[in-house]
């Protein structure tokens, strides 16, 4: 049991390790990175139903019992959490493999992208507020090496505002840590639950709002989004799909566990969480508009569906919470698929620029499908997950008679629609207003499906799942109602870290 | 103790935002430099004060909390990796630029002025005459003297 716990962050480690060591052949590096990542992907599911059959499970790192060692533990939030992000990070693999130029002129590419899953499986698994600060550091440096990789002028002016914000974010974690310690004594989360409940009402709002900001920025929420749209769009494709589908979602994961975990339930604060919840939709959604490049679009969206999960969360309901976890789930294989779909746009169009490209769906009409089903999922058009999870959340909110935001929510998705049909229209359908005279139409000779064969399959993998959570969604509805529960009443959780 | 400790600290977070504010790059990395100093002070004075924390130095209540220590070292490492990447980075966008200050998001300030037409249209009237008024003003400022 503790092996399914440790092993998703030790395995992507050994694998970087080896792939450096590696490094001379590319093809044994990719053999190790694809391997490790399906090794991880099988844990995360045995570890799924493990924690869905039996409860939380923990392990105590070194064999140190739990306030002064460091604990892992999987709840089902945690689990299913790893299992959506290994899958992406599988699928990211195996498309930047297939995609000429991000992967293959980089000997570090497979070592940072495996440290990058290291941290991304700590950040859920860890049961530790400081070894959470570390896992994010991890998976943050990763990122830093990503988004500059390649080193053109303006990858490193957007690459240095994203570091400079991020290591603006960690010291004021590591502010927050030391006020956590100066005042309970303990990181362990499960610890850190019960005492921060016998703290005056003062101090615990002061902790709760510096999370809110430490996270806040992770998961670019209103007002702190500002970074994001700026740095994600000039990386590689793919470093920018494993970005937009895992990266804010960690913060989200992070805001999640806290506020959940560590406050007690008189004193969350639901109503500050709506109001910052409907003005990163809006803002999201209004910038989304105004942009003129299909990367930059679909940035825009992200911060506003970050909206959409912190709505779930500051209902504070079994059913918001469990909305705010199938919404995380869809979103992250939606936008997942989308950024790979932009990619294919960028490979077979020769530019991401609105007015440069036109009459795809001719030239390209598979990645013309590939990128319309992930859109009406995002949009939340039945059939596809966006839909169940949308409804899911509309249901919650009016079932606490929250109505302005859930206004809020249903004109923020008409406005959705409105720029990803902004896409489509002038990418797939009308002629390019202001065509580049070097490249020419359509994709290059010898690929008929608009692209490399291992560009292609993973994004039609992820459009295929988008499918198949919306026709899947009673059991995946169910599964978000017991981790919503889990969330609600961390009984379970604390007892089998302290056991 | 604590006192001085946290009036660096104090001291270290307030000249290390005005760093961070500024346009170069190498101000704003010696800027972050000293906010994470700032914040691991804070760190270690968020443990008990006293002896130093080995086993048969002293009773157990004499000794400093060791955990502070030992979060703050692991900090330190990780700062001082990250500011080597951005020394690096600093590096890099002077050699491409032969400049380190950050710029502006190109795309932004496209966007910001597709807004700006709309306006001179209603104030001006006419979208041909605030060329024109540009052409004009140096020839006016050199016949003025």
């Amino acid at each position: 049991m503790t092996a399914l716990l440790t092993l998703p962050v030790m395995l992507p480690l050994v694998g970087a390790a080896l792939s450096i060591l590696l490094g001379r052949s590319r093809r044994v590096q990719r053999t190790i990175a694809v391997t490790t990542l399906t090794a991880v992907l099988g844990m995360a599911v045995a570890l799924l139903v493990e924690v869905d059959r039996h409860g939380p499970v923990a392990a105590q790192a070194g064999g140190w019992p739990a306030p002064l060692g460091i604990t892992l533990v999987a709840d089902r939030l945690s689990a299913i959490m790893l299992v959506v992000a290994s899958l992406m990070l599988l699928a990211v693999l195996v498309y930047a493999i297939g995609q000429p130029g991000a992967e293959r002129n980089h000997v570090g590419f497979q070592s940072v992208y495996l440290v990058l899953a290291a941290g991304v499986s700590a950040a859920f698994l860890t049961g530790d507020l400081f070894n959470l600060f570390v896992s994010i550091e991890m998976m943050l440096t990763a990122s830093y090496v990503l988004i500059t990789l390649g080193g053109r002028l303006e990858q490193v002016r957007s690459g240095m505002t994203y570091v400079v914000i991020s290591l603006l974010a960690s010291v004021l974690f590591v502010a927050l840590l030391a006020f956590v310690y100066a005042s309970t004594g303990t990181m362990n989360l499960a610890d850190l639950s019960s005492r921060i409940a016998e703290l005056p009402d003062g101090l615990r709002s002061a902790l709760a709002v510096l999370m809110l900001v430490v996270f806040g920025i992770k998961a670019a929420i209103f007002p702190l989004y500002f970074w994001l749209p700026d740095s994600y769009p000039t990386a590689p494709s793919p470093v920018t799909a494993i970005f937009a589908g895992l990266l804010t979602k960690v913060g989200v994961y992070a805001i999640i566990r806290t506020q959940t975990l560590l406050f007690p339930a008189d004193t969350r604060p639901g109503t500050l969480l709506l109001w910052l919840a409907g003005a990163t939709m809006v803002v999201g959604v209004l910038g989304a508009i105004a942009q003129g490049d299909v990367k930059r679009v679909l940035s825009f969206q992200i911060i506003s569906h970050i909206g959409y999960m912190i709505m779930g969360l500051g209902l504070f309901t079994l059913g918001g919470l469990a909305a705010a976890v199938l919404y995380t789930i869809h979103h992250i294989v939606a936008k997942t698929g989308l950024f790979l779909t932009g990619g294919l746009i960028e490979h077979a169009g020769g530019s991401s620029r609105l007015t440069r490209l036109g009459g795809m769906v001719r030239t390209a009409p598979v990645i013309a499908v590939l990128f319309l089903v992930p859109a009406l999922s995002l949009v939340g058009v039945p059939p596809f997950s966006g839909f169940v999870a949308k409804f899911a959340l509309v249901d919650a909110a009016s079932a606490r008679s929250s109505y302005a935001v859930m206004g809020v929510a249903l004109l923020v998705s008409l406005l959705t629609l409105y720029s990803l049909m902004k896409i489509w229209i002038s990418v797939f359908w009308s002629p390019a207003s202001d065509p580049q005279p070097a490249a020419g139409p359509g994709p290059p000779p010898g690929e008929p499906l608009g692209g490399p064969l291992l560009m292609v399959v993973p994004t039609a993998v992820l459009a295929a799942l988008t499918l198949a959570i919306g026709l899947a969604a009673g059991p995946l509805y169910d599964l978000s109602l017991r981790a919503a529960a889990d969330l609600l009443d961390p009984a379970a959780y604390i007892a089998v870290v302290d056991r | 103790m604590t006192v001085l400790l946290a009036a660096t600290a104090a001291a270290l977070f307030s000249i290390g935002t005005y760093l961070v504010l500024q346009r170069k790059l190498s101000r704003i990395i010696i800027g972050i430099a000293l906010l994470s100093h700032g914040a691991n002070v804070l760190m270690v004075s968020s443990g008990r004060s006293g002896r130093a924390p080995i086993i048969g130095n002293g009773r157990a209540d004499e000794l400093a909390d060791p955990l502070p220590q030992a979060l703050a070292l692991t900090s330190i490492v990780i700062s001082f990796g990250v500011t080597a990447l951005l020394l690096a980075l600093a590096y890099r966008s002077w050699l491409l630029s032969s400049d380190d200050e950050v710029q502006d998001d190109v795309e932004d300030d496209m966007i910001a002025r597709r807004g700006a037409p709309d306006d001179e249209l209603a104030g001006a009237g006419d979208p041909s005459e605030p060329d024109e008024a540009v052409d004009d003003e140096p020839v006016a400022g050199e016949a003025g003297p």
